[in-house]
């Protein structure tokens, strides 16, 4: 897994988040307040910027440029969410990029959102497709799999545990204060989550 | 004196609170709005809450009151132990009993204290 490999995934996420940008939004305005998909779009394109601008040399270097901009740019709570994600696997990754080396980073990225977010499993956050996603990874690392068939199986984790949330009742975030009312929609957070993991697992393709 | 840092989705909000909390506490006390996007939507701007905590640093350290959601994930980046942190506190009553306590030349800890008691304050 290299460096044009990590540019790739930002562009995929990017392209990805425009195309789905007013599903997202869509799934926001029900239970948030209907800018994710905007911000999240805004965010990607920004990100693309700033990788064109710094030229990055390594496969670390573009995930916490990355991570930065999204802090900065994207404006809403999956700003600082996904920007510490990102940041904190390029700081944890080491290098060369081995299939382990990438799904221990990713693993740090995801601890990195849920405590910043002080959101676990099942608080119908982007918490819900991430962790699986994590998961699914180390599964992958141990059972000797592929990079393209584990960054797969992430992918696919994401995606049910994005459609999990939808029974959930939201703990966190401004659709926690809809209560019960919260129940009955999937959650925006988990499921733009769930195009960045399929980003990956396209561009390794 | 402390520096207080007042971080809202919205920029009329922060600005408006930081304005009540000097009102109450003195001109002195160095209080900094940080509200909305960089480009003036709602939200919250990294870049408009690290300059505002750059303008109120006297060196005896910061504290930024975040309204809610994002505000408090973004001022959460920028905790730096005993010299940036961020108070978990209601917005408008955190910040005047902080304004006041660090315009009376507090220490940070007894300034994160006065905002940490307007938690429990009874309006009734």
């Amino acid at each position: 897994m290299e460096t044009a490999l990590f540019v790739a995934w930002f562009e995929e996420c990017a392209r990805l988040v425009r195309a789905d940008r007013d599903r997202l939004t869509r799934l926001d305005a029900a239970i948030g307040d209907a800018d994710h998909g905007t911000n999240l779009d805004r965010g990607f394109t920004e990100v693309l910027k700033a990788l064109a601008d710094s030229a990055p040399g390594s496969e670390a270097e573009v995930l916490t440029t990355a991570g930065a901009t999204l802090i900065r740019r994207v404006g809403g709570a999956s700003g600082p969410l996904y920007g510490s994600l990102f940041r904190q696997m390029g700081k944890a990754l080491e290098s060369p990029v081995t299939l382990a080396a990438f799904a221990a980073a990713f693993e740090e990225g995801v601890v990195a959102v849920e405590r910043l977010g002080k959101a676990a499993l099942g608080d119908k956050t982007m918490v819900d497709a991430l962790a699986p996603a994590s998961r699914a990874l180390a599964l992958a690392v141990r059972d000797g799999v592929g990079v393209r068939q584990a960054l797969d199986q992430a992918a696919r984790a994401a995606a049910e545990g994005s459609k999990a949330t939808i029974p959930m009742q939201a703990r966190k975030g401004r659709a926690s204060y809809l209560g019960e009312r919260s129940i009955g929609h999937e959650d925006p957070g988990a499921a733009s989550a769930t195009l960045i993991m399929a980003a990956l697992a396209g561009v390794a393709g | 004196m402390v520096g207080l840092v007042l971080v809202s989705h919205s920029a009329g909000l922060a600005a408006e609170a930081a304005a009540l909390a000097r009102g109450i506490a003195g001109e002195d006390a160095p209080v900094a709005a940080a509200g909305g996007t960089a480009d003036g939507g709602l939200g919250t701007s990294l870049d408009l809450i690290e300059a505002a905590v750059r303008d109120v640093d006297r060196g005896v350290g910061v504290v930024i009151i975040p309204d809610l959601g994002s505000s408090v994930l973004t001022a959460r980046l920028l905790e730096e132990d005993g010299r940036v942190v961020v108070a978990d506190v209601p917005f408008v009553e955190g910040a005047i009993a902080a304004a006041v306590a660090a315009g009376a030349g507090a220490p940070l800890a007894d300034v994160l204290e006065a905002a940490e008691e307007a938690r429990a304050f009874r309006k009734l």
